[in-house]
């Protein structure tokens, strides 16, 4: 009736042609080449997958191949997804490493049986145990501090003390937040919660939230752009933004403080990674994070980022001494993925959006 | 060629076409069923808690998002079209192909840079500041604010298929309704419009698909709908059932709009009424509505387009001389390679499907292509972990076949290389192209076929001389869309890239994913700038 039929043949050649095109175009010369690399099982080799973004990491990663001849492949994407892929790759994965900007992640993949534990004495030395997996699935290789920052024309210190204080009327229409999304400050109440318990700390974030300026902020530049600006006062932050900023702008009215060091200390929490469950080159994997744990690994992994080592050992990079030192918070970071599903119901009931 | 065959081939082609049509719909639904699989699996604890605190306004933003902006893309696109393709005023050839440029900006870019023009911090809230002290001025970060930015980047899909219709429906309709006494005005509304609804009503759905799916700019607005449910279901309480069942009422709300818009112009044949408007055709508009309709271009453009960019490029000038590196050639090839070749498999995968619709007499295949629309509703990292899975599942399964069978091992023959990552878009952007195609197609009627063949015309010929020529225009478009679409794309590109193949995408990621957002505008304005030539090239083709 109305079928035209060499049209058809045509449309199935043509896809036909197209796909077949597309497979030799694709199989020989993009097939990742992991399971070549398998056969051979010397540790000339690591791949990884990481959360922690390629400026941050190439770096190292070309100074370990020049200085160990190791050659080091990796794709970078957002912990969920990585954690998914390497869930879906089962033994398959070529990944050896995990690599993410915070432990609650580390903490989960450690839950869905993607990482595997390392004995390693090196590890243990180089990295303080409140910032490594007790059981040694997961090593954090920096310390991001989430402090406060205050505007200095309209703020001074000795109004500040805690976190906690924040949640005080004193400051309403005074504070700004970033999105209670982003897995900080999930971390960032996981510990308070660790602290006082839930009924407490839900009071502490409504208390935050009735003292918002805002609506609150995609990211940390933006919260402290309006501090700044003067739309609030003070905000909470990971260091490394404000260093960024300031480096660019050294004019901007704004300080870092540092609260609760009369109690548990400030809020840190790890960029770290794990050997995976079904790694190919597992002693080489091992050897990379022990090198990126070494005193000049652990400056150029923190200083980049204007991060802080996580060996004790070494000191931070000047701009990031500059500010102060402080107390940390002894917690054991692996409770921010812990209690990372209370956090984040508990911020929905107080209404953190 | 086919003589042999002719007693039998229609009822083999005609199964030959739901055939096609089931296996392309199947592409698509193992993805949703992969999502949806967690659809039975109990998750009570985190459904109370997101009935409770989530769920409602996340419905309700959800709502106002998707009728703002199906309002927003309607009214934009659909008169940008009507004054471009049927009226007269000065600069209309540029604004022909201008109009179309905000659909190299990514949503979500635009998005950010909206809000940093635009916020209390941005510069004109600050002068403005300057000059009257302390003031309410209206704030961007709002449900106000999403809509319009998300009105701007998506209302090209209804301009360009809209033009589309009216370049092709011809001035000569409007001419019979006003010789039957009908104003111009009359005529517009009462036959041009409703002439061109499917074009019209396709590149809306379009549009809401794309809003639904959106995760990038609701994130920077921090504005909660349905996917960030999903992903808070999914990332912050890591529960996978809840996200899944989240995402599944997504899918089921799309498929009802589809339906819905389907059942609505059941019945009723569109066809072209002979030869395309050119210049002559056009209404030459006068006095102020001349100039009225030149601003109202310029406006468009300027806002969507010409001021982000340069603040765009504004940023990437600060940023150029430490960051531009041979790489970005690198980056430039990897997207355009990506686009192109997905854009070649989808048209052809979407002209299969739309020829598949068209000989069926079954209502089955009609479903079946419907069903094959959906994974543009999906959210782009929800699908990327859907395909994903089966994928690799599959590449498992061959290679331990192979081992037992042959004792050869074949490693990954799937997972890291290109094919997981086009199988992946093409599931995506199927609906893209199949729109624009398959409304062309609609304009070959049967007793087109007919009068064709009567006159000796069949087969290849047929295709060559009638066919081609009325779906080139619908062809062109939907592999632009879908260039233009992977280019932009991030989830899947993340989540399948091969070893190496990092994008422009790839790298406005790395630089977002920590608020460095001036260094993103690098490659940023790398992609606005490649996109415009296929943009380019398009407006030639259909402004013939």
């Amino acid at each position: 009736m109305r079928i035209l039929n060499p049209w058809y043949s045509v449309v199935n050649s043509v896809a036909a042609a197209v796909l077949g095109a597309g497979s030799m175009f694709a199989s020989p010369l993009l097939a990742d080449d992991a399971h070549h690399a398998d056969a051979k099982s010397g540790g000339d080799e690591v791949v990884v997958y990481s959360a922690r973004n390629e400026q941050l990491i190439k770096p190292m990663f070309d100074a370990y191949t020049k200085e160990t001849g190791t050659k080091i492949k990796f794709i970078t994407d957002k912990e969920g997804p990585l954690m998914q892929r390497l869930k879906a790759e089962g033994a398959g994965t070529p990944a050896d490493i995990l690599l993410t900007v915070d432990a609650g992640n580390l903490w989960q993949a450690r839950q869905m049986n993607l990482l595997k534990p390392v004995k390693s004495a090196v590890l243990e030395a180089n990295i303080p145990a409140h910032l490594r997996d007790a059981d040694n699935y997961w090593f954090g290789l920096s310390v991001r501090a989430r402090t406060i920052v205050y505007n200095t024309q309209r703020v001074k210190p000795e109004q500040l003390s805690t976190y906690e204080d924040l949640a005080d009327p004193k400051w309403k229409k005074h504070l700004c937040l970033r999105t209670s999304k982003k897995v900080y400050n999930q971390s960032l109440v996981a510990m308070l919660i660790a602290e006082h318990g839930e009924q407490k700390t839900e009071e502490l974030v409504r208390g935050w939230v009735a003292n918002l300026a805002t609506d609150v902020f995609s990211d940390d530049v933006k919260v402290m752009q309006a501090i700044a600006a003067g739309q609030c006062d003070v905000g909470m932050v990971n260091t490394y933004y404000f260093g960024r900023l300031v480096a660019k702008n050294p004019k901007l009215p704004l300080k870092l403080f540092w609260p609760n060091q009369a109690g548990n200390g400030v809020h840190v929490n790890v960029s770290g990674a794990g050997v995976t469950a079904h790694a190919k080159h597992e002693a080489a994997a091992v050897k990379l994070l022990e090198w990126l744990s070494t005193p000049n690994a652990q400056n150029m992994f923190a200083d980049v980022n204007l991060e802080y080592p996580v060996n004790p050992a070494v000191q931070p990079a000047a701009v990031v001494a500059a500010w102060g030192t402080f107390k940390q918070n002894p917690i054991n970071v692996a409770k921010a993925g812990e209690l990372q599903t209370a956090a984040v119901k508990l911020m929905d009931r107080a209404g953190y959006k | 060629m086919s003589r042999p065959f002719s007693l039998r081939w229609p009822e083999i082609a005609a199964h030959g076409w739901t055939l096609a049509a089931a296996v392309i719909a199947l592409m698509v639904l193992i993805p949703v069923g992969v999502v949806m699989a967690s659809l039975w699996m109990p998750a009570p604890e985190i459904w109370a808690h997101m009935t409770e605190h989530v769920l409602p306004e996340l419905l309700l933003n959800t709502f106002w998002l998707v009728l703002g902006v199906g309002i927003g893309v309607s009214v934009l696109g659909v008169s940008l079209a009507w004054l471009t393709a049927m009226c007269e005023f000065p600069g209309r050839r540029l604004f022909s192909w201008a109009l179309m440029l905000p659909m190299a900006i990514p949503a979500y870019v635009l998005g950010f840079v909206f809000i940093g023009l635009l916020d209390f911090t941005g510069p004109l809230q600050t002068l403005l500041r300057g000059w009257f002290g302390e003031f309410a001025f209206p704030p961007i970060r709002s449900r106000g604010g999403v809509i319009l930015v998300m009105t701007l980047t998506l209302y090209p899909y209804v301009y360009l298929i809209a033009r589309n219709a009216f370049l092709t429906q011809g001035k000569r309709t409007l001419e019979v309704a006003q010789s039957l006494g009908l104003s111009r005005r009359a005529g517009f509304f009462r036959v041009a419009l409703p002439m061109a609804r499917p074009w019209i009503a396709g590149g809306v759905m379009l549009a809401i698909m794309e809003t639904l799916a959106d995760f990038g700019t609701v994130a920077v607005f921090n504005y909660d709908t349905f996917t960030t449910g999903i992903y808070k279901a999914w990332y912050g309480l890591f529960s996978l059932p809840a996200a899944s069942q989240l995402a599944s009422l997504l899918v089921m709300l799309v498929f009802a709009l589809i339906l819905i818009e389907q059942y609505t112009r059941a019945r009723k044949r569109y066809t072209s009424t002979g030869r395309n408007t050119d210049s002559r055709d056009r209404i030459k508009l006068h006095h102020a509505a001349r100039w009225s309709a030149m601003w109202y271009c310029a406006l468009v453009v300027a806002i969507a387009f010409v001021i982000p960019l340069l603040q765009l490029i504004d940023w990437a000038l600060s940023v150029y001389q430490s960051d531009l590196d041979a790489r970005y050639v690198e980056f430039l090839l990897h997207s355009i390679t990506l686009g192109a070749i997905a854009a070649v498999i989808a048209a052809a995968v979407a002209l299969t499907l739309s020829y598949a619709a068209r000989h069926s007499r079954t209502g089955r295949t009609r479903w079946l292509t419907r069903v094959a629309n959906l994974g543009y509703a999906l959210p782009g990292p929800v699908l990327a972990v859907g395909t994903y899975i089966p994928i690799t599942w599959l590449d498992t399964h061959i290679a331990e076949w192979m081992h037992a069978a042959f004792g050869i091992d074949v490693g990954h023959l799937l997972q890291g290389t290109l094919l997981t990552m086009l199988a992946a878009y093409t599931v995506r952007f199927m609906a893209v192209s199949f729109n624009p195609i398959d409304g062309n197609m609609q304009r070959i009627t049967r007793s087109l076929d007919d009068a064709a063949r009567s006159l000796g015309v069949s087969g290849i010929k047929m295709l060559q001389r009638v066919h081609i020529p009325i779906l080139r225009s619908g062809l062109i478009t939907g592999m632009l869309l879908v260039f233009v679409d992977v280019m932009k794309e991030m989830p899947i590109t993340l989540m399948t890239r091969p070893f190496g193949w990092d994008t422009l995408a790839i790298q406005i990621f790395e630089m977002t994913s920590e608020g460095q957002w001036e260094r993103a505008a690098l490659p940023a304005v790398a992609l606005v700038v490649v996109g415009l030539v296929p943009i380019a090239l398009l407006t030639r083709y259909t402004d013939q």
